[in-house]
């Protein structure tokens, strides 16, 4: 492998990992903040356990998403110099405004949330987790708007061959952005909602505490039913505006290598990538991908062939096509699994208003599973907005190929990619065994001491 | 002022920032163990930062992100020509930083000294790749006309960079041995006290050490400014301090050395931004790394609006938990109590 291949599958592997943990941080503490602030308007003390249950939890991910996050923020220098060296100007501004205006923001209050149960007023105390929660989610506004940058690249000159800034409220009004960041706060609280339904139709299932985890599974399931319409809604706009910006991404989304209006989407296929122009559709709905990508019953779809010579002739000779198999199928597994969360919300909606949940064993089986989707629609959502950028590192102004530190060798990243690898790994078990510990631990008792309470002398410094 | 010039000193102000605070976190990191005895003391020990390390390193996460939207050719050479000490740093921060949640989540002997053993090195690590990395921007490495790095792993190990890292290393165990005297009580407030005490007579030497070398490393002879001198009187103001029990004012003390050791060597690097060894003509300086004027200028109003709001916030954390923390045995066995 060449150290650009190598670079690639580093920057892969971190991202995809440090978002397995992101979305359960924004999501998580989202809902904690709801938890306890019914805890707190309805006196109702099986709220502040449930508040203190799952904010344990919450605190175990947020640990590795934090430290992962730092390995993001290096391997742009790291890795990609070239491409830092080019994009610094306008690049750089959302990742220092992240660090100032949000990130500040979560650590600091999450440590006075963490220790500061007794001794803050319950007000402050209670204000203090929605500081967390309002900063895990503008981390991620301006980190997405860094990423919509790359996808539609706007608000910027190039000056001596370097993009320069010229308008920073370009760039956080980028409509890539705008709904890119609604996506991905959406898809952050069905990931969320996912787990503590999983975790409390677990103690259900075992007639664990019934009366308080019930709670839990109302919350979290009157959460995920409109998170998971509406991410789907505002997904399916997302590919609408990078139909606009972005048309190689759609083409290749649905394998389609010749233009055509109308479209029709293939619910499955076989072959249709680089050296097969003709798949075999399994089941092809008419019309379906001219709605998907125009938002019209007879819109157009220009295909990849015709997409790849407009770029030739811009851009010169070159292959504009991005790996279709990885586009073509990360876009079905996200949609199909996004249907099957909704429809598994709507159920649990129906029979917590039928009063049924509890006697529905099957449902809280299957509730404890789906847990697991959300990550998979995460990373095949991600997949898909990266890989069908390639070869564009910055769509239109800078392949990834010029890109990668030129003095960086293969050795060095085989190094990193392995010690990298290894403790993502290792972290992996440890958060795993951990999360399952404490997701079936009992309810602590109220006003039990945690871990991060310590005895106070009188006396300060 | 122009804002290239604005710009050095913020960074300058957040790497400082980031060793006055982050700073005691690596020394209590390195030192938990030999300060607290048993298990109890040493959640103790930890539980002095508990609330603020992850805050206080933010301030790094601060320093490089300004660093790539002020200087993005100074952010592009630094951190691909540090490549390997990168990722070892990046291992020390994780596992370090993962070590204060994990650490307490389960019961067993081999559970919690596995952590203890992976916090004290990465705490160790930390500051001594960091001081590496941050001399061998004055030092120099081979950097070629189109500012890449031409070397290898062992460039970035010169003499001078490694002693810069030990002089930070040193600086943490006496910040944060003073900071544990500051905010415990009872017998390890006096194992700590008696720590820093010691660790006074070689931190100061080798401070004043690094300033003359550094001054050496610059071509300016052989005499330590104003600001080293300060440092290591402070660092003498605070061995009697703590004699005197007063670990307050030491600790005021120590968080100026740690200020001027650091500000002294970013006043040494300008206005260069990092030497090139291969050539002076390659160096990148303030004026030839820099972001545009418009990039510099937005940056300059979010960070006018934000660092005061994250500083009064900040501030706000060390007041709430301003009291001192004990074991819950000297404590009367009331865990919880306030």
């Amino acid at each position: 492998m060449t150290n650009l291949d190598l670079a690639r599958l580093q920057f892969a592997s971190t991202s995809i990992y440090h978002f397995l943990f992101v979305p359960v941080t924004i999501g998580l503490a989202f809902l904690v903040a709801l938890l306890q602030t019914t805890w707190h308007r309805r006196g109702d003390e099986a709220y502040l356990r449930l508040t203190r249950f799952f904010g344990t939890l919450l605190v175990i991910n947020i640990a590795i998403g934090v430290v992962t996050g730092l390995v993001q923020e290096f391997q742009f220098g790291m890795n990609w110099s070239a491409y830092s060296r080019y994009v610094g100007d306008v690049f750089g501004a959302p990742l220092a405004i992240e660090g100032l205006g949000a990130f500040f923001l979560e650590s600091v209050f999450l440590g006075l949330w963490l220790f500061g149960w007794g001794r803050l007023s319950p007000r402050v105390h209670l204000a203090t987790i929605w500081a967390v929660a309002a900063g895990a989610a503008l981390s991620a506004a301006f980190i997405m708007a860094a990423n919509s940058w790359m996808q539609h690249p706007v608000g910027y000159a190039v000056v001596n061959g370097k993009a320069q800034l010229t308008n920073i409220w370009s760039v956080m009004t980028n409509p890539v952005f705008v709904w890119g960041y609604l996506h991905v706060l959406l898809a952050s609280l069905v990931t969320g909602s996912a787990i503590m339904l999983a975790v409390s139709a677990w103690h259900l299932k075992h007639d664990a505490q019934v009366d308080q985890f019930r709670r839990a599974a109302s919350l979290s399931l009157v959460v995920l039913l409109p998170a998971s319409l509406f991410a789907m809604m505002v997904g399916s706009h997302l590919g609408v505006i990078e139909t606009t910006y972005q048309p190689m991404k759609v083409a290749a989304m649905e394998a389609q290598w010749d233009s055509c209006q109308p479209c029709s989407f293939s619910a499955f296929q076989i072959g249709g990538g680089k050296n097969d122009e003709t798949p075999t559709k399994i089941i092809a709905i008419p019309h379906l991908l001219s709605l998907l990508a125009d938002d019209a019953w007879n819109g157009p779809v220009t295909g990849m062939n015709e997409l790849n010579q407009q770029y030739q002739q811009q851009y010169g000779v070159g292959n504009y096509v991005p790996n279709v198999f990885i586009q073509y199928w990360s876009m079905r597994v996200m949609a199909y699994l996004a249907v099957v969360v909704f429809l598994v919300a709507l159920l649990g909606v129906y029979l917590l208003w039928r009063k049924k949940l509890m006697s529905t064993r099957w449902f809280l089986w299957l509730a404890i599973w789906v847990a697991a989707i959300p990550f998979l629609m995460n990373t095949a959502g991600w997949l898909l907005t990266e890989n069908g950028r390639q070869p564009w590192i910055v769509q239109g102004l800078m392949q990834t190929s010029q890109g990668v530190s030129p003095s960086v060798s293969a050795a060095s990243i085989w190094i990193s990619l392995s010690i990298f690898l290894l403790l993502y790994g290792t972290l992996a078990v440890v958060d795993w065994t951990l999360m399952l510990r404490y997701a079936r631990k009992d309810l602590a008792p109220e006003g039990e001491a945690d871990e991060h309470d310590l005895p106070e002398a009188a006396m300060a410094y | 002022m122009g804002l290239q010039v604005f710009w050095f000193i913020a960074i300058a102000v957040l790497w400082t920032g980031f060793f006055v605070l982050e700073g005691f976190d690596f020394g209590v990191g390195m030192l938990h163990g030999v300060i607290g005895k048993t298990e109890a003391e040493q959640r103790v020990v930890t539980g002095t930062i508990g609330p603020v390390w992850d805050g206080n390193e933010v301030w790094l996460i601060v320093a490089g992100a300004g660093i790539f939207a002020a200087f993005p050719s100074w952010y592009a050479t630094m951190f691909s020509s540090l490549y390997l000490a990168m990722v070892l740093l990046l291992v020390a921060l994780i596992v370090r930083g993962v070590s204060f949640e994990f650490r307490g989540k389960r019961d067993g002997a081999t559970w919690k000294k596995t952590w203890s053993r992976l916090q004290t090195a990465g705490s160790l690590l930390a500051p001594l790749l960091i001081g590496i990395a941050l001399a061998d921007l004055l030092h120099g490495l081979p950097i070629d006309s189109s500012e890449e790095f031409t070397g290898n792993f062992w460039d970035l190990l010169s003499p001078y960079s490694v002693f810069a890292g030990l002089t930070l290393v040193l600086l943490c165990v006496l910040h944060g041995a003073t900071y544990v005297s500051v905010k415990t009580d009872g017998e390890l407030r006096e194992r700590a006290r008696r720590l820093a005490r010691r660790s006074t007579v070689v931190t100061g030497a080798a401070v004043l050490l690094f300033g003359v070398w550094t001054q050496v490393v610059i071509h300016h002879g052989a005499f330590p400014d104003f600001l080293t001198v300060g440092a290591v009187l402070a660092i003498v103001a605070s061995s009697w301090l703590l004699g005197d029990r007063r670990e307050g004012w030491a600790f005021a003390m120590t968080a100026f050395a740690m200020a001027a050791t650091v500000l002294t060597f970013f006043i040494d690097l300008y206005p260069n931004v990092m030497v090139s060894s291969t050539d002076a003509a390659y160096n990148l300086t303030v004026q030839n790394a820099s972001s545009a004027p418009y990039a510099l200028k937005v940056m300059t109003i979010v960070a006018i609006i934000f660092l005061p709001a994250v500083m009064i916030y900040q501030g706000w954390t060390y007041h709430v938990f301003r009291r001192r923390l004990m074991t819950p045995a000297a404590a009367g066995g009331a865990p919880g109590a306030s």
